[in-house]
C-alpha cells in the first residue's frame, strides 16, 4: 500500500520505525522527514492517508538521497578509490578492512566467511 | 577526526614551491620528495611525482580525483608476497 521510493512500508509498524526500511533512511531522518510532512511519528502505517503518503514521498524526493541513488553514490566513490589507486583503493580491491583495523583475527565482516588453508593442521584436542 | 579547518590543508611548502615554478615555466619534471604527509593540492595535478616509500620513490601521476588525497596513500610501504607455496605466488603477481 504505501510504497515510497520502491519500497513497501510494513504496515503494522510505527511510521517513524517503516521509514527506516528505505535504505538511506535511519531513525534520525524519519523523524526530519515526519516532521517537516508535519505528521505524528507515532501513527501506524496503515492509518496514514493517501494524502499524508504523498507528503512523505514529496520531502523525501526533495531533500534526500535513497535507495537507487545513494547505492550508485556509494560504490562510484568506491570505485573512484580504486581507480586512483590509493592505499584505501587497494584495501577495497583486497577485501580486507580499509580504516586500519587487525586483521591477524578478526575483520570477517569485510573479509567474509574464513576460507580453510591446505595443508594447514588443527590445533591438535586435548 | 580530520584535520582542523583553521589549519587548512597542510601542504610540503617546498614541494609546492617546485611545483609553483614548474608550473609558471610551463615545464614538467618528476620531483622526488620524503613528504607523505602533504595534501595534494590541485596545483599538483598532470605533474608526476616521486614519492618515497622508505625504500625508493614511486612515481605517481597526480591525476584530478587525487586532490585532498595525501600523498603517502599513494606509494605503499608494505609488500605483501602472500603466504605459502606456488598458489600465493600466483596471486602476488596478479596484483
Amino acid at each position: 500500500m504505501a510504497r515510497i521510493s520502491g519500497v513497501d512500508l510494513p504496515r503494522q509498524k510505527r511510521i517513524e520505525i517503516a521509514l527506516t526500511y528505505i535504505y538511506g533512511i535511519g531513525r534520525s531522518r524519519a523523524l526530519e522527514i515526519l516532521e517537516s510532512a508535519g505528521i505524528d511519528p507515532s501513527v501506524r502505517t496503515h492509518d496514514l492517508t493517501d494524502e499524508d503518503v504523498g507528503r512523505i514521498r514529496k520531502t523525501i524526493e526533495s531533500g534526500y538521497k535513497v535507495e537507487g541513488t545513494l547505492r550508485t553514490e556509494v560504490s562510484m566513490n568506491i570505485k573512484r578509490l580504486m581507480d586512483i589507486g590509493c592505499y584505501r583503493g587497494l584495501r577495497h580491491r583486497r577485501g580486507l578492512p580499509v580504516r586500519g583495523q587487525r586483521t591477524h583475527t578478526n575483520a570477517r565482516t569485510h573479509k567474509g566467511k574464513r576460507k580453510a588453508i591446505a595443508g594447514k593442521k588443527k590445533a591438535p584436542k586435548k | 577526526m580530520p584535520r582542523s579547518v583553521k589549519k587548512g590543508p597542510y601542504i610540503d611548502l617546498r614541494l609546492l614551491e617546485k611545483i609553483e615554478e614548474m608550473n609558471s615555466r610551463g615545464e614538467k619534471k618528476v620531483v622526488k620528495t620524503w613528504a607523505r604527509a602533504s595534501t595534494i593540492s590541485p596545483d599538483f595535478v598532470g605533474h608526476t611525482v616521486a614519492v618515497h616509500n622508505g625504500n625508493k620513490f614511486i612515481p605517481v601521476y597526480i591525476s584530478e580525483n587525487m586532490v585532498g588525497h595525501k600523498l603517502g596513500e599513494f606509494a605503499p610501504t608494505r609488500l605483501f608476497r602472500g603466504h605459502g607455496g606456488k598458489l600465493a605466488d600466483k596471486r602476488s603477481k596478479v596484483r
